[in-house]
This record gives structure tokens, sequence and C-alpha cells, in this order.
């Protein structure tokens, strides 16, 4: 496979929110699906959620988590692009202190379990 | 006597009724030697019937622009020692999101028809009549609008730009910079006219901030931000409207 000729960082951060995007919007339907089952059958719901024990299914919510973080973070990073009229040095000290914030906050989640 | 290198090199051919092909020429390496310099040996020395545009040779024009290694660059200012990197051979192609007319030379009229529909043209304030409008240099707006008066229409950023490839609609950055420009000039009477130019479909909310534009702009420019700044001032004018 061919190289993307022009891919930069901010071409790579823009393609992650779609195709991240894209995958959450194929999950949510079948999220939405069993979430209903809690309403219409509970017995259904129960023998599901007994999967999710399963190796394989934790690793598929791993990336589901993963998604939805990468879109999130992918959001707050466009809207701040757009909305704020930051120079680059500004832009640069947002996404250190974002960055910084975010490795003190995972230290404690790490010690908290 | 050292020995002579060479550098390979792929060129697209055929104009826009051709299915494009390419042909590969060996072209003598040398010192400081720019795109340009390569693909005017081959038009001089290899195949005189080779199309492509040039003007100044020293970054002012903006007319030399290639696709080269998939990338859009001003090939009179890009060192083919940069390009080439580990790669075995030059591929030089036209513009991309643009037309070809022959070989590597672009249509470049959709272009600047886009500057034109984005209003990119000045709305006086005043006539010849009165006196000039002072300006004042050190305000916020016109630090904006001067961010992006360098631009040399060399249309890289519109070859970068994706959102081009798939909205033929969509103005592109260079029209949406300069739309941006004029909306921050002190001496611009109708910034609605702007707005309403930019905001329509194919205006600056189809921008999906990529920042190819930014990334590839020679001169270091920075259209994304310009258009983000249109993005704003539009909801602005939303709100207030609609408040």
């Amino acid at each position: 496979m061919r190289a993307v000729p022009r891919a930069h960082p901010l071409w790579l951060a823009y393609i992650l929110h779609r195709l991240s995007g894209l995958g959450l919007a194929l999950f949510l339907p079948a999220h939405f699906w069993v979430l209903s089952q809690a309403m219409t059958n509970p017995a259904r719901l129960d023998a599901f959620l007994e999967l999710t024990g399963m190796p394989l299914v934790k690793l598929a919510e791993t990336g589901l988590v993963f998604l939805l973080a990468v879109h999130f973070f992918g959001g707050l990073r466009l809207m701040a692009l757009e909305w704020l009229p930051w120079s680059a040095p500004q832009k640069s000290l947002a996404a250190a202190a974002t960055a910084g914030a975010f490795l003190v906050s995972t230290l404690f989640l790490m010690r908290a379990i | 006597m050292t020995e002579e290198t060479t550098i390979k090199v792929r060129v697209q051919r055929g104009t826009a009724d051709d299915t494009p092909r390419f042909d590969r020429f060996e072209v003598p390496a040398h010192d400081s030697q720019t795109v340009l310099d390569v693909v005017s040996w081959i038009q001089q020395h290899a195949d005189p019937g080779l199309t492509y545009r040039f003007a100044c040779r020293v970054g002012m024009c903006g007319s030399c622009a290639m696709m080269v290694n998939g990338v859009p660059r001003w090939t009179c200012r890009t060192h083919v020692r940069k390009v080439l990197g580990d790669a075995a051979e030059i591929e030089i192609r036209p513009l991309r999101n643009l037309p070809v007319i022959k070989d590597l030379a672009a249509d470049l009229d959709p272009f600047f028809d886009k500057w034109v529909a984005a209003e990119g043209r000045h709305h006086p304030t005043r006539t010849r009549h009165d006196p000039i409008a002072p300006v004042d240099p050190g305000s916020a707006e016109r630090a904006q609008a001067s961010a992006g008066i360098e631009c040399i229409n060399c249309a890289v950023c519109y070859a970068a730009c994706d959102t081009v490839t798939g909205n033929p609609d969509y103005l592109g950055p260079a029209a949406l910079q300069r739309a941006w420009t004029l909306f921050n000039d002190a001496k611009e009477a109708d910034r609605d006219a702007i707005l309403d130019a930019v905001t329509g479909p194919g205006g600056c909310t189809s921008c999906h901030s990529m920042g190819s534009c930014t990334a590839y702009c020679p001169n270091d420019l920075d259209p994304m931000s310009a258009i983000a700044g249109l993005k704003r001032a539009a909801a602005r004018r939303y709100f207030r409207k609609a408040g």
C-alpha cells in the first residue's frame, strides 16, 4: 500500500476524528437495541450481558472506549480550533496544559484502582 | 572530474482528453537544484513538447506550482534534495483539483472564478475625490487582515485541500482567506456582502479544518484560521439577527 502523500498531524487528527465518529455511529444502533431489551425482554438482556465476560468482548469494549475518547477529544480540539482565535504559542500551551492535566489525573486514577 | 549523477523523474503527460500517462527522464543532478530546474532541463534538453508554466522563478508570481511526489509545491523554491529524500525518483504532476490543459499546466480558471464568487473584491468606503482614510496598523483587525495579504495565488492550498476534491462547489482556502482579509480591512464598506457570499453552499462552513492549506502554504500563511474567523463572524451575525 502506498503511503498517504499529504498526511500531516492536523490531517491525521481530522481523519481519526471522522473514522472514530463513523465507528461510533455504526455501534450506537446496536447499543440502543441492547438497552431496549431491558424493557422488552430482560431475559435476553441478561443472556447478552453474560457475553461481556468474554475476553474478545472486553477487547472490543476497549476499542469502543478508545473510539469514544478519540472522538470526544477530537471534537473539543475542533471547537477550540474554530471558536478560539488563539495564536500558535497559546495553542501549544493549551495542548501542553491538557496533556499535563491528563497525565496527573491518570496517575491519580491508577493509584485509586 | 567527478562522475555525473542523475535524478530519475516521472512526469505526467497528456491533455484533458487523454488518459494521463507518465514519461520517464534522467536529469543531471546539481547542487541547489530546484524542481523547476529539473522540469526546465527536460523541456530544453529531452522533450521540447513538455508543457509547464512559470514566470518569476523567485517565489513571487505563484505560477509554477505542481504536485511533487503527491504534495503541492511551488517548484521554483523547492529543492530536489528536499523532496527526493529516500525516494528513488521524483513524480511530477499538474496541480490537483483543477482541470489539466496539457502536461503540467493546470487550468486555474475555476480557482480564480471562486475568488470572485467569494466576493474577494474591495467595496470602497470613499470615492477617489475623498481624502485617504487612515489605517491603524496596530489594530487587531489590521493584524488579521495583514496575516493573509502575502498570498501569491499559487493554488497550492486549493490543490492540497481534500474538501475541494470532495465538493467541487467549495470555494477553497485561498478565496475564503481573501474574503477574511477584506472583511477585516478598515476600508471595506460591505461586510454583509462578504458574509453572504461565503456562507452559501460551498462556503466557509464546508471547511472540515483538516489543515492541509496551512500545512502546505509556501508563504507560511494560515488559511485554515482565516476560514475559522469567517465561521465565527458568520455565527455572530446569525445570532445577532436571531436575537
